[in-house]
């Protein structure tokens, strides 16, 4: 009754970094980043794609790592918020999410940037719907959503 | 000592202003260290079984076979507690597993500790359970008198409010009163926090036990563990892990003690995560609500008798049903002054999901009701709704319908006159897609849609009330070069951690102090981060831990010298006298010494509500008003909320930006209530634990938030004159948003969460 030892061999681009793993096929991408890379800051939310927690970028998209398989994305690059800054230097995104309110517990943040940050390299200057309609798929229940959408305008204003 | 030493103000970084969070860095960058998100060499994953049935009795369990999986280190159940079986919040009533009958869907049963989470939910699949089915008991209403289906009773508490000349059942006499009369329902909300119940339990070697977990209160929850493990409290120490969340749904015990009665029992350090799902059935919802309310009033609106019968459905445990019925009592007429109130408010136990904390509890489902009412009245006396709230506003000196007479500042007026005032947002003349009802769905046909406009005035106590010895503790130590604060007081997203720093600016002149993690061993507790309580308690009491300390070490300072010690003071973090002829560093200053001072904060005291409903039970009153503007498809009963608008009585803002932020994440959560949210129950058992199907505002679905007033009348008592402001965003924006959507149907909409059969049905 033990679950399958059995491992493959995976190999994953993670913030620009190669790693070689030995991994359960079953685990879900989540699971591989905050288990076996241990980045935690890729959120658990909700296990069914609905809350936006687990967002990380696939090639700068937007995906939710709760649904995928790590084979799924072997070859491509995914970029958690650990791979975000530039060293000691925030992202504007990240930046602004601090200035204007865009947090307060913080759990949805990682994911929400990540979804903002995606949008902004596709649309430097989003109207605030366009911005609402991008970031829909990321719920957030401290701020209603203001301070947020506040700092994502404000990033797109600073750039990068 | 003196008096205090002036500080020079620096209006950068001290309250009133918003300097970043100190945490802000970490969260943006993924480093912030969630319950969910500790680790330690060697760890289990645990596991709860939880009851399928929402009462049955259990025949027996066999856990035979979990024991012998492989991988598999503890598999326990009631026979395996040390200690007390019971554990709760205000009454311990609630097993820490149920062994002879469960009583709520979901209710735990076993616990087990694997190597792998996949190895617990085997595990937890090869426990034996049988059970005999009974009959839920689910009416809440029914429940009253029903045969009890828990030892202490269905009734955890009655509240008979009997206050004025006229305080009788029945309608008062007079000359050409108006009454009006409605039955309401509130639906049972989640608090829906987005990082689910998760900890880290970790063994000592002299049977004690860490637990870093993500809660409102430390201490209240060490006091439970301690006593289910059967060991002295200070052999459990709680220390806060980062929260994701919380609003009322961390007050109450989760996996605290199956936790450590895992991590005791293998000698192993526990993680456990909840999944989404377990997390719905693992903390307590928002008391579902029916209410019947009769106000009568005189010809020109003012209000003579409030009668009202109020039924809170607290499922199967007490949690903090008690408290929450008191509000429901005392809040139940509104901020209005109402001379004459007959008010019955029961809080019973049924075999539904157990309810508790959320925010703004008890205050929050009455003012569904009593605004509709106020509404209907405004119809009836042919007036204005705004202009009849003026005429009933209670103003500071007023008495409640407890007989309280409120002594603090009530700018009841003033928020409804601010919120009033607001522009009323213009109606486009041709919305995209996305703007209209219906959303993403675009399903709406902009020549059915209708605009309503809705009005409401809610409050609600600050603080814990009915006599409960409210204290904080803080300590504020200065040693070598650093000032250490520390305070148990959970953030849990309001931003308290920044304040403490507002605070340490304002003291030392500089902000450049250490807060110490919140954990329960060094020091006392802060309270619950809950009742909008923790600016004003732990806020005083770091204040006064840090005027201490500062006292403290300028008057060594000034003994030292020679000098009077107000001639000392602190500025920029430096110790100087008057003249500057001292001028020292803190390492200076301390000579080698240390300055360690704690105070215990506490509030006035209160006592709770005679057998009338009577007493000075409440500290304080927050006040706020909400308008609503939303979009209705009458033929789909599609509800889009456009704007709302609100002012609200803060005392004094001490954090802009932190202030504005708990209005509109508040907001959000009342508008959430007013036409989405609802955890649905039939027979006891839910069916939509998953955010699939319960369903919370997102991006798309909040509504622009106007802020027409922060009203700033600085509140006698409050450190600081600040009021707490989380609580009252919530407590009227549901009853904004469902006056709207009336008065864009014209349907009476008795119950929140309004959903789109009640208008597209009935429109029929």
């Amino acid at each position: 009754m033990r679950p399958p030892v059995r491992r493959e061999v995976l190999r994953l681009s993670v913030n620009g970094e190669e790693r070689e793993l030995l991994v359960r096929p079953y685990a879900t991408l989540l699971e591989v980043l905050r288990e076996e890379l241990r980045l935690t800051g890729t959120k658990h939310g909700c296990e069914l794609g609905e809350c936006g927690a687990c967002t990380v970028l696939v090639g700068g998209v937007p995906q939710l790592s709760c649904l995928l398989l790590p084979a799924q994305v072997e070859g491509a690059e995914v970029t958690t918020i650990e791979g975000l800054a530039d060293g000691a230097t925030l992202d504007a995104v990240q930046r602004a999410f601090m200035e204007r309110g865009g947090l307060q517990c913080g759990y949805c943040t990682p994911g929400m940037v990540l979804a903002a940050r995606a949008l902004l390299d596709a649309n430097p200057s989003p109207t605030r719907e366009e911005i609402r309609e991008a970031l829909a798929g990321n719920l957030c229940r401290c701020t209603g959503y203001a301070g947020i959408l506040d700092a994502v305008e404000d990033a797109a204003r600073s750039g990068r | 000592m003196g008096t205090a030493p002036t500080v020079a103000r620096r209006d950068r970084l001290g309250l009133g202003t918003s300097p970043l969070r100190p945490d802000g860095g970490p969260k943006v960058r993924g480093e912030f260290a969630f319950s969910s998100d500790l680790w330690a060499e060697g760890a289990l994953w645990g596991r709860v079984l939880r009851s399928p049935h929402a009462s049955a009795r259990i025949l027996r369990i066999d856990t035979a076979a979990a024991r012998a999986l492989k991988g598999v280190h503890a598999v326990l159940t009631a026979l395996d507690v040390p200690g007390s079986e019971l554990y709760g919040l205000e009454f311990q009533d609630q097993p820490v597993f149920a062994s002879d009958v469960v009583r709520y869907m979901g209710e735990p049963v076993a616990a087990v500790a694997a190597d792998h989470p996949e190895i617990a939910r085997r595990a937890l699949e090869l426990i034996e359970v049988e059970y005999e089915p009974t009959a839920p008991l689910v009416d809440p209403e029914a429940a009253i008198t029903a045969p009890p289906i828990h030892p202490e009773g269905n009734v955890v508490r009655h509240i008979r409010l009997r206050h004025g000349e006229d305080a009788e059942p029945g309608l008062p006499g007079g000359d050409g009163l108006v009454s009006v009369e409605g039955t309401y329902e509130v639906g049972m909300q989640d608090q829906a926090f987005m990082g689910p119940e998760s900890g880290l339990a970790i063994p000592d070697d002299g049977g004690g036990v860490d637990l870093y977990v993500s809660t409102q209160w430390l201490h209240v929850d060490r006091d439970q563990v301690a006593a289910c493990l059967a060991l002295p409290p200070e052999k459990v120490r709680l220390h806060l892990a980062g929260v994701g969340g919380a609003f009322g749904a961390r007050e109450d015990v989760s996996l605290q003690v199956h936790i450590c009665l895992l991590a005791l029992s293998t000698r192993r350090p526990v993680k456990v995560v909840y999944s989404r799902e377990e997390s719905f059935f693992g903390h307590v919802h928002r008391h579902p609500a029916r209410m019947w309310y009769r106000h009568s009033a005189d010809p020109q609106g003012r209000l003579v008798k409030v009668e009202a019968r109020i039924v809170l459905d607290g499922g199967a445990y007490s949690s903090s049903s008690s408290a929450v019925v008191s509000n429901a009592a005392a809040f139940s007429s509104g901020p209005y002054r109402v001379p004459n109130a007959c008010v019955d408010a029961y809080a019973v136990r049924t075999n539904n999901p157990p309810c508790g904390a959320m925010r703004g509890f008890g205050a929050v489902q009455v003012c569904t009701a009593y605004e509709a009412q106020m509404d209907k009245l405004a119809t009836a006396l042919d007036l204005d709704p705004v202009e009849l709230r003026l005429r009933n506003a209670l103003a500071s000196g007023d008495r409640l319908i407890t007989g309280q007479v409120i002594n603090g500042t009530a700018p009841v007026a003033e928020v409804i006159r601010r919120c009033a005032a607001a522009p009323l947002p213009e109606a486009r003349p041709h919305p995209p897609a996305m703007a209209l009802p219906g959303g993403a769905g675009r399903t709406a046909d902009p020549a059915r849609v209708r605009r309503g406009v809705g009005f409401a005035v809610g409050f609600k106590n600050l603080m814990y009330s009915e006599g409960f010895d409210d204290s904080s503790s803080a300590r504020c130590r200065i040693e070598g070069g650093a000032i250490t604060v520390t305070c148990a007081a959970a953030e849990v997203g309001q931003g308290f951690v920044t304040l403490v720093h507002q605070i340490a600016e304002d003291v030392f002149g500089t902000d450049g102090v250490v807060l110490a993690p919140a954990e329960t061993a060094t020091v006392g507790s802060a309270g619950s981060t809950s009742a909008s309580r923790q600016t004003w308690m732990s806020g005083g009491a770091v204040d006064a831990a840090c005027r201490a300390a500062r006292d403290a070490l300028c008057g060594r300072v000034a003994a030292r010298h020679g000098l009077s010690p107000e001639m000392v003071s602190m500025r920029d973090g430096r110790v100087v006298s008057l003249g500057r002829e001292v001028d020292l560093t803190l390492d200076e200053a301390l000579a080698g010494d240390v300055v360690d001072e704690s105070v215990t904060f506490r509030h006035a005291p209160t006592v709770p509500l005679d057998d009338k409903g009577q007493g000075d039970a409440h500290v304080s009153f927050a006040f706020a008003a909400h308008r609503a503007v939303v979009d209705v498809d009458v033929d789909l009963g599609l509800v889009r909320v456009v704007e709302i608008a609100t002012a609200q009585d803060v005392g004094r803002v001490l954090h802009p930006l932190q202030v504005v932020g708990q209005i509109e994440g508040g907001i959000a959560q009342g508008v959430g209530l007013a036409v989405m949210e609802e955890i649905l129950v039939t027979d006891g058992l839910v069916r939509n634990p998953s955010f699939t199907d319960y369903l919370i505002p997102t991006a798309l679905d909040m509504p622009v938030v106007e802020i027409a007033g922060l009203v700033e009348e600085p509140e006698p008592g409050a450190p600081f004159g600040a009021k707490g402001v989380g609580e009252p965003p919530t407590i009227s924006s549901t009853a904004a948003v469902a006056a709207a959507v009336r008065a864009a149907t014209g349907l009476e909409l008795p119950r929140v969460p309004i959903r789109p059969e009640h208008i597209a049905l009935a429109a029929q």
